[in-house]
This record gives C-alpha cells, sequence and structure tokens, in this order.
C-alpha cells in the first residue's frame, strides 16, 4: 500500500506552468529519489505537497495514508491548519544548507527539544533529555555538550546532523531530503547518507530524495523518478533504470560523467614551479595580546610542485584544504612566502613586469553569476583583458579580437543576436562560463587557473565544458592548474594530481598512479566517496 | 530564463533600462517624478511667473525691459530718479495710457516686494491684489512659496550632491582597501559624528553674518555620514566578488576598478536614498529657517513662513500654504523614493 500517491499534480506560479502533471507513488519505508537538473521541478513538486512552494498554485492530488488503515486525505486540498499538523510530526524536511536552516540564535538542543515539545507534548526536561537521545541516534559525538552547542560551532557534516536529529524528532513517516548532501564536503556526503539509509530502517519511514546526484541515486535510494522542464520522463526501480534507461534524457543524465579526452602527458618547458610555498593570514588572537600582535592561519603550506606547458595539473581537495588558497597565490593575489615562478618570473618585481606576467596567466572561477560584472556587456567584460594589455588597439580591432574569442568557446552571433550588447543576466549558466573563459583566453595566457570551473553547472552543462576546455588545451597548447573537490573531473583532465589536506599536500603524482594506487588514506577516502 | 532570453533576443535592456522601466512601471512613484520635475522647472522660471517688474513695457513709443535692466522713475513720467515702483498707481496709470502698455507676469509681486498700497492692514487675507494674501510684513505670499520653494529644492539638491559625493568618495575608499584604512576612517566618523551639529550651527550664524553657502558647508560637514556607511557596506561586499578578482587577475588598476566594476553595482543605495536624502535635507534647512538660524532674513523661505504663521495664528492663510507646499513637496518626493526603491530592489530584478 503507497503512503504517499501524487496524481497528475500540476504547480505554477501566476500563469506560468512549472510542473505538469506529474504522478509518483511513494510505498511505506520506500527510499524514491527525485533526479533532475536545476529548474527542473523536483524541489517545487516536494515544497508543493507540503503547501510550502510560496506563490504557486498546485492542482491534482497528493494522497497521503493516514495512521489508520483506509483513512486517506489530499494533502494539496487541506487547509492550513492542518498541513501545518502534518508538517514535522508525519512529513518532515531536511534542506540543502543546515547553515541557514538552523536558527543561529539557539543551541541546537533547544531547537530539537522545541519540535519535541511543541510537537510531541513533552516538557522541558524529558524534551532536553529527548533531543540528546536524537543527536546520539544521529552520530554525533558527546552528545550531551554537542546539543549546547549552536549552529556556527559546528562543521557542515555536524550541522547536517542535527538537522536530521530534528527532522526525525517526531519519528515522521516520510522524510523529505532536499539535496542533503550538496553542501558538504565529499566524504562527509557518504557517511550522511549512510546515516539516512541507517535511520530509515530503524524507523521504518519513507524517504523522498531529491537531488541532481546520480552516485547518490544510485547507492541510496530503492526507486527513481526522473524530471525534466516539469515533467517526469521515466520511473522505475534504480537497477532497471540505470541498467536500461528508455528516456533519451536518462541516457544522456547517465552518460553525463566526464570524459578522459586529453593530450598525452608530456615533459616540456615548465610554466608554473613552486617552491615551498606558503600563505598564512592574520587572525586576531583572544585576549588583551590580540591588541598588540596578530596570530596565523596558516591556509597552505610548504607546497612545491611543477606545471609544463600544455598539462594539466589537478589540485583536489575538499573545502578548507587551501586550493583555493593555492589557485589566489598562484594567480599572485594574495601574499605568499617560498618561491613561485611563472615562466621563470616572480611576483612583484614591479609593475610593468606584474601587468606582463598576468598576460600569462589567467583565471575562470567557480560562480559564473558572480564572475561578470552584472552591470557590464559582453564586450565590455570580454574586451576588459585588451584594454588593459594593449590598450593602443582600435575599437574597430578590439571588437573584431572579442567576437573571435567568443566564437571560440562557442557563442557566435548567429545563435545570439546582438551578442556583444548583451548583459550576463541573459545567458544561462554554462553559457556565462564561456563568457567567463573567452574573458581568461583574450589575452592569450600560456596558463589557466580554474577554480572549480564546473562545479556551479548541471551534469550535462558541466560536460560541455569540460569538453571546451579539452579542445582548448589540444589547440592552443594551454597548461591548467585545475581546483576541484570532484575526482571525476580530475580523472579526465588532469595529467598530474596532487590531493590537499588543511593545507598541506598529501599526494602527488601522475594522475594515473595516484587513483590507482593511492598510498595516502585521505585519497583512499576521496576516491571511495566518488565510486 | 530560458525564455527571457528568447523574449530579449530583439531588445536589450541592460540593468540600469530595465530598472528605470520597472520604475515607469509604477504609476505613482512615475507620476510623482513628472509632477516634481514639472513644479521645479516652474520655479526656476519664477521671474517670470512672479515678479514686481514686467516684462517688456512701450512707453511713448519706446520699448523698455524693465526684467533685465533698471530705469529710473523719471523715465515714465515721475518725479525722481529712483528705481521705478511698477506697482505704483501713478506709474500704473502712466502705463495705462493710450499707445502705452506694460506685460506683467502673472503674479506682479517678486519675493521681496512690499504691497505698499494694500487695501487690508498686513497680513492680509487672499484676495483680489494678493491671491493667497500677505505675510506679516506686507509681502505677497505667492510670490514668497513660488521662491521659497525654490531656494528649498535648489539648496536640497545642492546638500545631496555633496553629501552623495562626499558619502561616496569615503565609503568607496574605507569599503575598497579595507583593513586599516577602514578601521581609521571609522573611528574618525565616529568622533566627527560626535560633535553636536546644532551648537556648531549656532554659534557659527553668531561669527558669520549667515549665507546660504555657509549653511550649505556647514550641513554638508555632516551630511555625508550616513551614505558614506552604505557605500562601504555595498564596496565591502562588492570587493570579493569573483568579478572584482577577474579584473585583478587581469592587471586592472584599483581606480579602473572601483570606477568600472565595483561604483556601478553598488549605486543601489545611493539612488534609492536620492530622494529620502532630498526630502531630509528640506526639511532641515526648513526647521533651521523656522528657528531663525537658517537663511539670512529678506531671502524667501518656508521656514520662516512656518515661523510667522506660528506668530500669526490667526493669518490662517500663512501657516496653511506653507504647510500645504511642504506636504506636497516632501509627499511627492517621498513616492519617488517609494517607486525607486522598489525599481532597484534586486529580489524584483529578475522579473
Amino acid at each position: 500500500m503507497s503512503l504517499l500517491d501524487v496524481r497528475a499534480l500540476s504547480v505554477s506560479f501566476g500563469a506560468e506552468e512549472v510542473v505538469h502533471s506529474v504522478s509518483f507513488r511513494i510505498a511505506m519505508g520506500e527510499k524514491l529519489a527525485l533526479v533532475g537538473e536545476s529548474g527542473s521541478g523536483k524541489t517545487v513538486t516536494a515544497l508543493s505537497l507540503l503547501g510550502l512552494a510560496q506563490g504557486a498554485r498546485a492542482t491534482g492530488q497528493a494522497l497521503w495514508a493516514g495512521p489508520s488503515d483506509g483513512a486517506v486525505a489530499d494533502l494539496l486540498s487541506m487547509g492550513d491548519k492542518q498541513l501545518q499538523a502534518l508538517r514535522g510530526q508525519d512529513i518532515a524536511m531536511v534542506f540543502q544548507e543546515p547553515m541557514t536552516a538552523l536558527n543561529p540564535v539557539f543551541t541546537i538542543g533547544e531547537q530539537i527539544a522545541e519540535v519535541l515539545q511543541l510537537k510531541m507534548g513533552l516538557d522541558r526536561i524529558q524534551a532536553w533529555q529527548g533531543a540528546i537521545q536524537l543527536i546520539a541516534d544521529t552520530g554525533i559525538s558527546e552528545p550531551e555538550r554537542r546539543a549546547g552547542s549552536f549552529p556556527h560551532q559546528l562543521s557542515g557534516g555536524q550541522r547536517q546532523r542535527a538537522m536530521i536529529a530534528m527532522a526525525l524528532a517526531c519519528k515522521p513517516r516520510l522524510l523529505l531530503a532536499d539535496e542533503p548532501t550538496t553542501a558538504l564536503d565529499v566524504t562527509v556526503r557518504q557517511q550522511i547518507l549512510d546515516l539516512l539509509s541507517d535511520l530509515q530502517t530503524r524507523y521504518g519511514m519513507a524517504v523522498l530524495l531529491i537531488t541532481h546526484d546520480l552516485n547518490l541515486v544510485r547507492r541510496f535510494a530503492d526507486r527513481v523518478a526522473v524530471m525534466e522542464r516539469g515533467t517526469v520522463v521515466e520511473q522505475g526501480g534504480v537497477q532497471e533504470v540505470f541498467d536500461a534507461p528508455a528516456h533519451p534524457y536518462t541516457r544522456r543524465l547517465i552518460a553525463s560523467r566526464p570524459v578522459r579526452d586529453i593530450v598525452p602527458a608530456s615533459t616540456g618547458r615548465s610554466v608554473l614551479t613552486a617552491r615551498e610555498l606558503g600563505v598564512r593570514y592574520p587572525v586576531p588572537r583572544p585576549g588583551w595580546r590580540g591588541w598588540f600582535s596578530d596570530g596565523f592561519f596558516v591556509a597552505l603550506r610548504d607546497a612545491s610542485f611543477e606545471l609544463t606547458a600544455g598539462q594539466t595539473l589537478g589540485v583536489v581537495g575538499e573545502s578548507g584544504s587551501g586550493k583555493s588558497t593555492l589557485a589566489l597565490a598562484a594567480l599572485g593575489l594574495v601574499r605568499s612566502g617560498g618561491t613561485l615562478e611563472i615562466s621563470g618570473k616572480r611576483w612583484g618585481q614591479g609593475v610593468q613586469s606584474d601587468l606582463a606576467m598576468r598576460k600569462e596567466l589567467q583565471v575562470v572561477f567557480q560562480d559564473p553569476f558572480s564572475s561578470l560584472s552584472p552591470r557590464m556587456t559582453v564586450l565590455e567584460i570580454v574586451g576588459e583583458g585588451l584594454v588593459v594589455h594593449s590598450p593602443e588597439l582600435p575599437t574597430a580591432q578590439r571588437v573584431l579580437q572579442v567576437q573571435a574569442a567568443l566564437a571560440e568557446v562557442g557563442l557566435e552571433e548567429s545563435q545570439f543576436p546582438g551578442l556583444l550588447q548583451r548583459y550576463p543576466h541573459q545567458f544561462s549558466g554554462g553559457q556565462r562560463q564561456r563568457i567567463a573563459i573567452a574573458r581568461a583566453l583574450i589575452v592569450k595566457p600560456a596558463l589557466l587557473v580554474l577554480d572549480e570551473p564546473t562545479s556551479a553547472l548541471d551534469v550535462t552543462m558541466a560536460q560541455q565544458i569540460l569538453r571546451l576546455l579539452q579542445g582548448l588545451q589540444k589547440s592552443h597548447g594551454l597548461s591548467y592548474l585545475l581546483i576541484t573537490h570532484d575526482v571525476e573531473v580530475v580523472q579526465a583532465m588532469a595529467h598530474r594530481v596532487i590531493v590537499m589536506k588543511d593545507g598541506e599536500i598529501v599526494e602527488s603524482g601522475a594522475t594515473e598512479t595516484v587513483f590507482a594506487a593511492p598510498t595516502h588514506e585521505y585519497t583512499r577516502a576521496l576516491l571511495a566517496a566518488a565510486q | 530564463m530560458c525564455g527571457w532570453i528568447r523574449v530579449s533576443n530583439l531588445i536589450n535592456p541592460g540593468p540600469g533600462r530595465r530598472a528605470w522601466l520597472r520604475f515607469r512601471r509604477n504609476r505613482m512613484g512615475f507620476f510623482s517624478l513628472v509632477a516634481f520635475c514639472i513644479l521645479v522647472g516652474l520655479s526656476l522660471v519664477a521671474e517670470l511667473l512672479s515678479n514686481d517688474r514686467p516684462v517688456v513695457v512701450v512707453y511713448q513709443g519706446k520699448t523698455y525691459w524693465p526684467m533685465v535692466r533698471d530705469y529710473p522713475e523719471t523715465t515714465f513720467g515721475g518725479d525722481f530718479a529712483t528705481p521705478t515702483d511698477y506697482l505704483d498707481p501713478f506709474i500704473r496709470q502712466k502705463l495705462a495710457e493710450p499707445g502705452n502698455w506694460a506685460l506683467f507676469a502673472p503674479n506682479a509681486y517678486g519675493p521681496k516686494t512690499l504691497n505698499y498700497f494694500a487695501r487690508m492692514p498686513n497680513p492680509a487675507p487672499p484676495g483680489a491684489d494678493n491671491w493667497l494674501g500677505t505675510d506679516d510684513r506686507g509681502r505677497d505670499l505667492l510670490a514668497q512659496l513660488i521662491y521659497g520653494f525654490r531656494v528649498s529644492v535648489l539648496f536640497a539638491l545642492a546638500l545631496t550632491l555633496t553629501g552623495v559625493g562626499l558619502g561616496v568618495l569615503t565609503g568607496a575608499v574605507q569599503g575598497f582597501f579595507g583593513g586599516k584604512t577602514d578601521l581609521a576612517f571609522q573611528r574618525f566618523i565616529e568622533v566627527w559624528s560626535a560633535m553636536p551639529e546644532l551648537y556648531l550651527l549656532i554659534i557659527f550664524s553668531a561669527v558669520f553674518a549667515p549665507s546660504i553657502s555657509l549653511l550649505l558647508v556647514l550641513l554638508s560637514l555632516f551630511g555625508w555620514m550616513g551614505l558614506s556607511d552604505y557605500v562601504r557596506a555595498e564596496f565591502l561586499r562588492n570587493r570579493q566578488m569573483d568579478y572584482v578578482r577577474a579584473a585583478r587577475a587581469l592587471g586592472v588598476s584599483n581606480w579602473k576598478i572601483i570606477t568600472r566594476h565595483v561604483l556601478p553595482n553598488s549605486l543601489t543605495p545611493i539612488v534609492t536614498f536620492l530622494p529620502f536624502r532630498m526630502s531630509g535635507a528640506i526639511l532641515a534647512l526648513t526647521s533651521l529657517d523656522f528657528l531663525g538660524l537658517g537663511v539670512p532674513p529678506g531671502t524667501p523661505s518656508l521656514g520662516e513662513l512656518l515661523s510667522q504663521g506660528k506668530n500669526n495664528i490667526d493669518a490662517w492663510w500663512i501657516s496653511l500654504s506653507a504647510f500645504g507646499i511642504l506636504v506636497v513637496t516632501l509627499l511627492l518626493l517621498t513616492l519617488m523614493g517609494d517607486a525607486l526603491r522598489d525599481a532597484l530592489d534586486p529580489r524584483k530584478a529578475h522579473e
């Protein structure tokens, strides 16, 4: 018997329908995954079930099996009061970003106890005990001490555990998990998934997992529903769907793993050489001592590596491992110790020399939405490098070069009329990333620093960008310093790899060797999480 | 997003243009802007609307331009070589003789004209001579309002401009360079804002001859701090955006980064606050005038009219008309500000 039976659910905002007649069912104790790229309507579908999608109008039926046999209620026709009673009690939610979903001014113990008091009617002492028990259940060590911690005092993984503890407070029968691991590091993701699986069997609840990550689905769910542009294009058991995808979109999603298609590894002249590179940031010291001297936080310690012409050096690690600091140090945007040479030159040898070096290496950032100024046109954005480095170039010439650079990244006037005069908001994430690449390419650099170039993009879009980068490397002999947390991307792109943890390089070598026989424990954990 | 791109294939509005379109859609705000512009435009040509001198006089076959040149009374058959008082019944009579004519402004009084020939004691109630009556010195109230409005608006504009200029400059320097520069500037602002503004004004108005420019300088010295905080916060946020980093990586100079990258993206609070700063400045000038610390005596001013209204409580036309024009001005500015705030709201920027 099904716990939740959604029939022909359509959701519209104003005149625009974003979810078109979606149907799926979840049986008791079942794990269903709703997969799709951003904008496919998967989150809206889940939120509208609980009446949480603001300004949305939902039609159709969502039949919810009551606690007694045969009692069925339609979630979509329920009043606010009834839904409110249901939320948290029978259906609970876990959100993507635990930092914003938890209230920063209360301890996590207080927040969980509040739910228990409100929904279960426990008194304060019982509720506090219950909270500690729940925190212990979610595998946080020292639950009694942790219950008194504020959200900012916990790590990302612990926060997500606390969120799960809060969601499970009333032993719900259905848990909606909206991208529960996306904001977490790769190695932590696995732990959270294991926890969810474990709790799911222990509590006997059903889980609706909303995600874009197919690996997650494969490892976690029993059944999967694939969404594209507001419709469910395919659903079925995970095994069947993955083994024999029927719909072309599902096939595309499954096939969209990065493909290794790069120039063979070779040795050539060194483009980037770092020896005992270190970066430290001043942080205030506690107490009166902080008035007189700063303490230091070491973000990068004794990093030595070399990148040769036409090759890619992958830098893997989780957030806080110092890999982005390494990118900024290479770009000369933070002050660093040790030696760093770019084509034999160092930063800080005078304004003219620095400017000449900037022409040698360029950068592409992670978030295509914050890396393009929203108030500049494409021509201004891409042409800026020329204004700085070849100010003598006449305007007509500059426009031609900008057009050429854009054509190289696959943006043509014929596809986008008035391309040069457009503003960034008129492009999708992938197209923006192409513009960012064009901006870097226009000064004809020898080295590109790629700081998580595909992390903010949807899977299919990310593959296109990776293919574009591989092509550019082949045609221009570019070197890449590729910073990423995604092992698959490194495997597809890098000739050599360095693995970072806590500001130090723990392992380095040729990509195949490192991943075939990882020597460091952390590399193994990374690899295991990516399988 | 996809739909957007398809629609915007032909038209290509930038962020500024889209904000303007959103502003246009707010009818109340747009109407306020138009009405305010018309009022300011009219007050700028106040000399043509309310003047004790005629625009042009034809007297005994010769043409005179009294509005731009002084003519002695003897020109028009008077006895003394003093500047002509065109409201003098004798002169009026002369100008009305056959063959002579004069084109007066719609309201035949200037801001300082005393109506010596009033039929009622001052302050005179509204009537045919003075449409809105006169104040307690016999000056025409309508003329006072028109010129007082102009002084207020121009003063507010100047004060807003200097405030914005100083505020953006200091805020930008603090926010962009951060660190020690920021720290030092913030402490300076704290000390500076602790200075008692009103006492300084009283002291200065006792030491120096009061004048509008002195007032402008004094108020400007304290008027920039509020905006500076907002600009600083915007700069602190925007300077660590990736597009600024990308510009640094390209080797763009600090000055160019500030003017081309950070400033255009930090303009929202500045523009949003403009109307509110204007109305604040008008109120400040009015209240200083009311207290007698503002513009020098003799300058037409709304605050002085309010204080006259207080002193002559039975002359309702003084307080009521001054109050009315203030309400209309401030209301228009506030409505404009509301519409502007909505138009620039980043949450609505994608609609």
